[in-house]
């Protein structure tokens, strides 16, 4: 009934993610006929708004940061989910928390302005697995062990860490996540919330505490590949590459799971690699994870996109994908059997096992901060051109009032 | 008939026949109006197929300018003839002057009007924008850098560009050297980005670590150390004029190396054979000569200066302290999505350009351009 129609998307992702993703819908496409157009930019958090206000949007958009759709949300733009898809089987296949941070306020009331399509995780560090079991090291369970293992790293003559945050106009952001999920581990939930909302400036005991964990391991000679200079100048998809060179370069590298489609080709999840869950600092704030989502946001009303927008609130619709590799389904129909290799599968673990999952703070600030001020000003402290006490008071200045 | 009808005389038939012109007169305009305004609408409110709305648009464009100037020249044609010697200038040049107000005036209007008002285009917050303009950390530095790329970037472009069309005039391969440097204006700034990028790439140190940027391979060649070049302030500005200055100077070489060409040979002749040497030729002649060529390329680079944009947004995104009051616009406007700020920091780039531009046109005048 829908042959010969076709619904457009936009979104963040690039060429191996899009890849997967038109892999993952090629079903749907050919059971319904309804061609979807994806097309992916890296210039989305700027591109998407002229879109939106030019009236041009596509009809589904993917937001890796429900801060940028909660502002279109408040201004009516985007569709009500809860109109589209029957409200009872969000409920069903959606965890209460995935579907408290999918509501949103519209101009009449609260809306479901979207529906979750892949979660991540980002609380992981990844290692050589191979290389790494060769030498002997072990994976540490508390940070305490982390520290210990790099300093064993660096005395066997080796860098630990690999770390790399240049991402074009949105470079620093990796930066960003570090920073959220020493957070997490050395203050309350409380305080990550707050912090996020703006109440916890940046200049504050909390944070720089936190920061000082991220540049105890960042600013020490020997500890991070190419040293404190190159962290800016490194692609954060080139980052881990130096990790699976013979011999390996650099043996840890903290990042989402979506890193593994920037992996050299040819690598076999498990056994040349794998990933511990990044230690507790301190035992009081449990097990957090930090991670991430893309809620899919509708901005078009059409019977073909209602149907795709249906389709994406099933696991199915993102089969494809975890089966490639490097997306985890938010959706409780999904099977834990299609994660191909062990190290996505073992992702969705961590996620279940959290004692807490708290969404990457960066994406939920204001995007003066959270896609500005914070990613610049870290940059600018980590090349240098900037101290301390400079980047934490203008990311402070710089939030919205 | 018209003759009959006046041949008979009286009030009542000149009113028949002039009312009906008066009449056809407001009719035709109105009958116009009415059928360009549906296009309109049904362009507007269409869910045809795009196809239609495609054969629809051109022909409701270019048709709908067509009879909306034969109906305004019609009408001012039916006036006495001195109306008609004052108003027809104005149905050919009208259009273009009102698409013009709608393209450039309005839009110019309402930006000021969005600089007055709050982050979403709402509510009147009085000069925020404009001291947040002129005295925020951000917006100081942006300024200062533009003042670094109008400055050395504009210097460069013009000197380097005057002394090669100099030298290549004189030389037996003009043509080659003068395509050589002119090739890089042919690379969009994005694609200079691109190319340049690798020119700084930098790679960290410690060991097993190979630079692979051409700067960092001369610069360890020569024994010295790699270095992350856009990282440090604020030295990494002039790295990146440099990329303008190779863009850049080839078009201000062939537009001085034209007006050096229109120097009359027999005047140079002249001074030679008056015993000037070259220097003295150089700075009283040519100079003088083409002075005009070269203010109007200065003004041209310095307005490209101020306007800067894609270069920086490509090679460092203004991190680094490299942003440039256009960077700094757009992620105003785009990415923190405050339309009040943006429009504030248009308003103040915009007075900033004029007065370059009015300079520039009246140079233009006197070399009788217009």
């Amino acid at each position: 009934m829908y042959t010969g129609t076709a619904v457009t998307m936009s979104g963040p992702f690039t060429d191996e993610d899009a890849l997967k993703f038109d892999t993952s819908v090629k079903a749907f496409e050919e059971a319904t006929g309804i061609d979807i157009q994806y097309t992916g930019s890296k210039e989305f958090e700027a591109s998407i708004r002229i879109a939106v206000e030019g009236g041009s949007v596509t009809d589904i958009v993917d937001f890796p940061q429900p801060g940028l759709l909660a502002s279109f949300a408040s201004e009516g733009k985007v569709i009500d989910v809860n109109t589209v898809v029957n409200p009872d089987w969000l409920a069903e296949n959606y965890i209460q928390s995935w579907l408290d941070m999918g509501t949103m306020e519209g101009p009449s009331g609260p809306i479901m302005a979207g529906v979750w399509a892949r979660a991540n995780g980002k609380s992981l560090v990844f290692y050589p697995k191979a290389a790494f079991d060769a030498a002997g090291y072990t994976i540490p369970e508390t940070w305490d062990d982390l520290m210990a293992l790099t300093e064993q790293i660096a005395s066997d003559g080796d860098t630990p860490w690999c770390v790399g945050i240049e991402s074009g106009a949105a470079t620093g952001w990796a930066m960003t996540d570090w920073i959220e999920d020493t957070m997490l581990r050395t203050t309350s939930l409380e305080n990550y919330d707050k912090w996020v909302k703006g109440e916890l400036k940046f200049d504050s005991p909390e944070v720089r505490n936190a920061l000082k964990y991220v540049t105890d391991i960042w600013f020490t000679d020997g500890y991070v590949f190419g040293g404190r200079s190159a962290i800016p100048t490194t692609f954060f998809g080139d980052a881990p590459a130096p990790m699976f060179e013979t011999p390996a370069k650099c043996w840890l590298h903290r990042q989402g799971n979506f890193i593994t489609s920037f992996f050299p080709q040819g690598l076999t999840a498990g056994a040349d690699y794998d990933f511990f869950y990044l230690p507790p600092i301190d035992s009081a704030y449990g097990k957090p994870v930090l991670g991430a989502g893309d809620i899919y946001a509708m901005f078009n009303d059409r019977p073909e996109v209602r149907a795709v927008m249906q389709y994406f609130s099933t696991g199915e619709s993102v089969k494809g994908w975890i089966e490639a590799g490097g997306a985890i389904s938010p959706h409780k129909d999904s099977n834990l059997d299609w994660y191909g290799d062990p190290v996505t599968r073992k992702v969705a673990e961590v996620l279940q096992n959290a004692t807490a999952f708290r969404f990457d703070g960066s994406d939920l600030m204001p995007g003066a901060v959270g896609a500005g001020s914070f990613w610049k000003s870290m940059t600018d402290y980590v090349s240098g051109a900037i101290d301390e006490d400079t980047a934490l008071k203008q990311i402070d200045e710089s939030w919205p009032k | 008939m018209e003759t009959t009808l006046k041949d008979s005389g009286g009030i009542g038939s000149w009113l028949a026949t002039n009312l009906g012109r008066v009449l056809v007169s407001l009719i035709v305009p109105v009958v116009t109006f009415i059928v360009l305004w549906q296009g309109f609408i049904f362009l507007r409110d269409t869910d045809a197929p795009k196809i239609v709305i495609v054969l629809v648009a051109i022909i409701w464009g270019v048709g709908g300018v067509a009879v909306l100037f034969a109906v305004s020249n019609w009408l001012v044609e039916k006036l006495p003839s001195q109306w008609v010697y004052h108003l027809q200038p104005f149905v050919f040049v009208g259009p273009g002057v009102a698409i013009l107000f709608w393209y450039l005036a309005f839009p110019v209007i309402r930006t000021i009007i969005l600089s007055f008002r709050g982050p979403a285009g709402t509510g009147f917050v009085g000069l925020d924008n404009y001291i947040f303009a002129v005295t925020d950390r951000v917006m100081v530095e942006a300024f200062r850098n533009n003042l670094l790329w109008m400055i050395f970037g504009t210097f460069f472009c013009v000197s380097m560009g005057l002394i090669i069309a100099v030298l290549a005039d004189r030389s037996r391969y003009e043509s080659i050297y003068k395509a050589i440097i002119f090739m890089p204006m042919a690379i969009s700034f994005v694609g200079a980005g691109v190319i340049w990028k690798f020119v700084y790439t930098y790679r960290g140190e410690g060991s097993g670590i190979s630079e692979i940027g051409l700067l960092n391979a001369i610069v360890l060649a020569l024994g010295g150390e790699s270095q992350p070049w856009l990282q440090q302030p604020p030295w990494n500005n002039f790295l990146l004029i440099v990329i303008m200055v190779w863009l850049q100077t080839g078009f201000a070489m062939v537009i001085i190396s034209s007006a050096i060409k229109g120097i009359s040979a027999e005047v140079l002749e002249a001074a030679r054979i008056d015993g000037a040497n070259e220097f003295q030729v150089f700075f009283n002649i040519i100079i003088p000569s083409i002075q005009g060529t070269l203010i109007t390329v200065t003004t041209t680079i310095v307005i490209f200066s101020l306007k800067l944009f894609d270069i920086v947004r490509v090679m460092t995104g203004g991190n680094s302290g490299t942003n440039v009051i256009a960077n700094e616009f757009y992620l105003q406007r785009f990415t923190y999505s405050s339309a009040g700020r943006a429009s504030a920091i248009a308003i103040i780039l915009l007075i900033a350009v004029i007065p370059v531009m009015i300079y520039n046109l009246r140079q233009f005048r006197e070399s009788r351009a217009f």
